[in-house]
């Protein structure tokens, strides 16, 4: 008994300073990259424990990339933000000042370790003969697309459907407005995540095709089987979900290394694969070039065409913005 | 913040009710019943910080948008739509309720049929379940290609994604708030009147409308305010069943919401104190009418 007790305290003070060791991570997403991250944190946590001795342990939260972004704003203390826009991001520096305005510049190619776009998911056998955007605003077709006011994705959706309106139109505002109004009119119900609106149109039938992130359209693939198909537009957009460390949050928790290295570890080959093998468009050239048929070539705009998400934001879905003026009355 | 209200309103109390009568005015004021300052201490902390504190928050934040921005919030087209439509739709479902609930608990508490208790189980499912399970069930039923839906959508009716849907879910959620107020009391209505009634030549509709009616009505009356709150609060299974377009079916909360996404907090908040203020007249006016009834009774 007598040689116990010291035994007991050392063990106490041992599994203390492994404790101490232990560094937890948390992990801000939006909703399609929850497999990807059940993917890549058990490789991370490997990496960090070879390379620094600690162990990291990741958890990750998943939502709505507005919702998150909110939460992260109210109090939810991530340590990374990965969400699906960067006016998501951008909103936790005007809102909570929570890091640095110039964020976007910290990591390579627009702190985007990896993108998707916009692609069309419409039911085996194509049988309303949908080739491009053109033909969802002819009468009878009902489209699915999630709320912009609520979702990444559907914002990305809507300037998408947006590019295309105006390169068919000469580039004229007003007529790309009016055929953009048209789209929305056969949108019968606006789901608040792109999650449920893949639900909506593969689970319960509705709709002729769903306008979605190209990842979410495989992962419906995956999940319905045969009884999709995926329809690539002719022209599309570069979706950029960007990742971010949370500095204030960082700092307070002491994580600050670890989180940036995370993020770094996201543009390595390694992560890059998880990353192409969950349907996200790899930035890496040769893990793109090993699945350049998963990810057909498309030509593609970029929000960099639209000023940026601080100009497209207000503009798009703002109060009042060009989204609201498609259901309300003329001002 | 009651605590310290408390002692010197009860102290107001006892300096105006000392000089009439009673030598002992401390025990004349608290009556046979110990401990009422300790209650009533403790019932109005306890309401200040789980209701009070919380509601004034909410009006404070909204008060930051400044009577001028709250009134540009409020009365934007799409605003005004959402709050008919939640109101509407929550007024529309108490009536519903209040039909065929007083119904159901007739039926319950005067019949005897095999599976009553099965049935009798069932009414209280709507409150157990949670409400996304029941927009999704609701949704499915009557989606289109659901099996109520689809027969439907043959006669031009189409529910789910309609505000008809949003009717549909609020009259789900809040059936058993009618039944189960209406039933103990039912079963307390003294059959022995009715029988004295139709002994004394009133015909069974005389019977229903000044014997049985009068009865019930405050029951009636709590059991509707208690679903028109539940269905105004709904929020869960609406947006599944719902379409959430503006201005046709976005109801309050999810236009809430919509704002919060928004970053626009003082919209969101403009919105609640709004909503609570109108619930808020609308069960003060059901409860005067209770207490009208209660006296007419």
């Amino acid at each position: 008994m007598k040689q116990l007790i010291p035994a007991l305290f050392a063990g106490i003070f041992a599994a203390a300073a492994l404790q101490a060791k232990e560094v937890t991570l948390l992990n801000v997403s939006y909703d399609p990259t929850r497999e990807l991250y059940q993917a890549v944190n058990p490789v991370f946590a490997a990496h960090w424990t070879g390379k620094s001795g600690d162990d990291v342990k990741i958890k990750q939260s998943h939502g709505g990339s507005s919702k998150q972004a909110r939460a992260i704003i109210d109090g939810l203390e991530a340590d990374v933000a990965t969400l699906g826009i960067a006016s998501d991001i951008d909103a936790l520096h005007e809102h909570g000042d929570l890091l640095p305005e110039n964020w976007q510049a910290r990591l390579p190619s627009d702190s985007t370790p990896y993108t998707s776009t916009v692609v069309l998911l419409v039911k085996k056998g194509n049988p309303k003969g949908i080739k491009d955007w053109g033909d969802l605003v002819k009468p009878g077709i009902a489209v699915i697309t999630p709320n912009p006011k609520t979702s990444a994705g559907a914002r990305w959706n809507f300037l998408a459907a947006w590019a295309y309106a105006l390169k068919a139109n000469g580039n004229d505002e007003a007529k790309a407005r009016a055929w953009i109004a048209q789209l929305y009119k056969n949108v019968p119900v606006l789901d608040t995540g792109a999650r449920g609106a893949t639900l909506t149109f593969a689970q319960r039938g509705l709709g002729d095709v769903l306008i979605a992130w190209e990842n979410e359209a495989h992962l419906a693939l995956k999940e319905f089987g045969e009884q999709f198909e995926i329809v690539i537009p002719s022209l599309s957009i570069l979706a950029q979900p960007p990742v971010a460390v949370v500095d204030k949050n960082a700092k307070k928790h002491g994580t600050e290394q670890v989180a940036e290295e995370y993020l770094k570890f996201l543009y390595t080959s390694e992560v890059q694969e998880l990353a192409a093998q969950n349907y996200f468009r790899p930035l890496d050239a040769t893990v793109a070039a090993r699945h350049a048929k998963d990810f057909p070539k498309i030509e593609l705009t970029t929000i960099q065409q639209f000023g940026g998400w601080k100009a497209a934001q207000p503009k798009f879905f703002g109060d009042g913005g060009v989204f609201d003026q498609i259901y309300s009355p003329k001002p | 913040m009651s605590t310290a209200i408390l002692p010197s309103a009860a102290a107001a109390e006892m300096s105006a009710t000392a000089p009439l009568t009673l030598p002992n005015p401390a025990r004349s004021v608290r009556g046979v019943l110990p401990g009422f300052g300790l209650s009533l201490g403790f019932a109005l902390s306890y309401l200040s910080l789980l209701v009070l504190i919380p509601l004034a928050a909410l009006f404070l934040r909204a008060a930051g948008l400044g009577i001028e921005g709250i009134w540009h919030e409020l009365t934007s087209a799409r605003v005004l739509h959402a709050l008919g439509l939640s109101f509407g739709g929550a007024l529309a479902a108490a009536a519903i309720n209040t039909v065929f609930g007083a119904l159901i608990a007739w039926t319950f508490v005067r019949y005897d049929f095999a599976g009553k208790k099965l049935f009798h189980a069932m009414i209280d499912l709507p409150f157990a379940l949670p409400t996304a399970v029941a927009g999704i069930a609701l949704t499915a039923l009557y989606s289109e290609h659901g099996w109520l839906g689809a027969p439907l959508a043959q006669f031009g009716i189409h529910v789910a994604y309609t505000p008809l849907g949003i009717i549909v879910a609020m009259v789900f959620i809040s059936l058993p708030f009618v039944v189960r107020t209406l039933e103990p009391v039912l079963e307390e209505a003294e059959q022995q009147l009715e029988e004295a009634a139709a002994t004394l030549g009133a015909t069974r509709r005389q019977t229903i409308t000044y014997v049985i009616f009068p009865t019930v009505a405050p029951a009636l009356l709590t059991g509707a305010a208690l679903a028109f709150a539940r269905a105004v609060g709904e929020y869960g299974s609406i947006i599944f069943i719902a379409g959430n377009l503006q201005n046709v079916s976005e109801i309050a909360p999810l236009l809430i919401m919509i704002r919060l996404d928004e970053f626009n907090y003082g919209g969101a908040t403009a919105i609640a104190a709004a909503m609570l203020v109108i619930s808020f007249a609308i069960l003060f006016g059901i409860n005067l009418l209770q207490a009208w009834s209660r006296r007419h009774a």
